[in-house]
């Protein structure tokens, strides 16, 4: 199985609304490399056509961070972004795909639209992460990557500036670990070790 | 979710009975589409889907249009029609006659967009925009000019940011929830269908848009139309993508200069 040296060896998706930009910047700045893992981020944001999104994670981290362009290929350690009014969505296990196909829940990146994309090609090599939020985007995705055996994360409603997002997900049952902002990093980095 | 297996009998299906190719399509979007569908049209079941389509020609329009994302907006990445307005139309002046082509320009939105500047700039008299799209359902819609007028507030500012000193409301007349646009636009516009997968080359334009088509094929088919807009642009022309398009890795890349680091215009310098 050549194909699979490439491929990465796990994928954490993260999606956050309002409120999340500051517990995205922690992560990004807390979390040490792992050079086998692709870290994929979608906020919820205003159109704008500037890359202050990707300028503020990549100051904070070691990866390199891309906003995503139509095709571009996939590749382990790397941070990647949803770009703003697009759903991103991955094409196959070497690269994404963009869709400008209708709004979902307001959304344009939906971040149910990604999590459903990202558990279908990697099912259960998947930690899906659902930060603050006014809004019922996500939980739909999160269900599906528990669904397809991935490992589901949410913040703790109390320490999210608004705390709707993460209690949907919650009150739907699927939900394998809700920890504080600061505990994060440390879940994703254990749940890439236990990997196989 | 439908199977890969069941994507893959549907583009069978809708290419040896009706003719459209959808096999080079990018598989993510293609793949919610038809899930989208499934839920608009409450079938049942993928079996109930590829009954309907085979049985039903007319059917199979509402499948085409509905596998086919139609998402547009007018003036829509307000800072491109800056440039567009700012650096291209000026130099398009000396030409004794203006070709454009709005390649799979879905409902019409950005042609109305570009007839606007066209006028403003003193230049829509010897232009012709040809405006095309797979779907004949929504070309119609160009021909007609109406617009939803819950819509025409997003677009007067989009318009605004794109450089427009005007007020945007007297390009239309308001009737009911439609705002209908002059008709001295459409006289301007060539509408017809034209299918990027299996049509050819019709014309020479000194500009082609086409914007947030490519991010639905897969690679082997951008290149492909990739190569049509290149055999449809004069020299110097120029090829217009969308924001998160890139002409990058195309076979075609060598003879074209991108104009603006941050906008996707490339000009064709061979």
């Amino acid at each position: 199985m050549e194909k699979d040296e490439i491929s990465p060896g796990a994928v954490v998706v993260i999606g956050g609304s309002a409120g999340s930009l500051e517990v995205i910047l922690q992560i990004a700045n807390r979390l040490p490399l792992l050079p086998t893992v692709v870290i994929i981020i979608v906020i919820h944001r205003k159109i704008d056509n500037d890359s202050i999104l990707e300028d503020l994670i990549a100051h904070r981290s070691q990866y390199p961070v891309k906003e995503v362009e139509d095709k571009d290929p996939i590749i382990p350690g790397n941070i990647y972004i949803a770009p703003p009014d697009y759903h991103l969505l991955i094409e196959n296990k070497e690269c994404f795909s963009l869709d400008t196909a209708e709004k979902v829940h307001f959304c344009r990146p939906s971040i149910d639209v990604t999590f459903e994309s990202v558990a279908e090609t990697f099912t259960n090599r998947v930690i899906g992460i659902l930060l603050s939020g006014a809004n019922f985007d996500g939980t739909e995705g999160l269900a599906r990557i528990k669904e397809l055996g991935g490992y589901t994360l949410v913040q703790t409603p109390q320490s999210a500036e608004i705390d709707i997002m993460p209690r949907q997900a919650i009150n739907r049952n699927i939900v394998d670990k809700i920890v504080d902002p600061e505990e994060i990093t440390a879940a994703i980095v254990q749940f890439v070790n236990g990997l196989p | 979710m439908i199977k890969d297996e069941d994507l893959d009998i549907l583009v069978a299906v809708l290419f040896e009975k009706y003719g459209y190719d959808f096999g080079n399509y990018a598989k993510a979007s293609l793949k919610r589409r038809v899930n989208r569908l499934m839920v608009i049209d409450r079938l049942p079941s993928f079996a109930e889907l590829l009954y309907r389509i085979k049985s039903d020609a007319s059917y199979t329009n509402h499948v085409v249009q509905e596998l086919t994302v139609n998402v547009t907006e007018m003036f829509r990445d307000p800072q491109l029609f800056k440039t567009i307005r700012d650096e291209i139309l000026p130099g398009l002046a000396t030409h004794p006659f203006i070709r454009i082509w709005h390649a799979g320009c879905s409902t019409g939105e950005e042609v109305y967009s570009m007839a606007i500047m066209l006028e403003e700039a003193n230049l829509l008299h010897k232009s012709l925009l040809y405006a095309t799209d797979l779907n004949p359902t929504v070309i119609e819609n160009i021909k007609r000019g109406i617009f939803p007028l819950s819509q025409m507030k997003q677009y007067s500012e989009n318009y605004i940011a794109a450089g427009g000193k005007k007020d945007f409301s007297d390009y239309y007349t308001a009737k009911y929830e439609w705002a209908k646009f002059h008709d001295r636009f459409k006289e301007k516009m060539v509408v017809a269908t034209h299918n990027l997968v299996s049509d050819r080359s019709f014309n020479e334009f000194q500009i082609i848009l086409c914007r947030n088509v490519l991010i639905y094929f897969d690679k082997i088919l951008q290149d492909k139309v990739l190569t049509l807009f290149d055999n449809s642009l004069e020299k110097l022309g120029f090829l217009i993508l969308g924001s998160k398009e890139n002409l990058r890795f195309s076979s075609i890349a060598s003879q074209y200069t991108q104009l603006a680091h941050k906008e996707k215009i490339w000009r064709k310098m061979k």
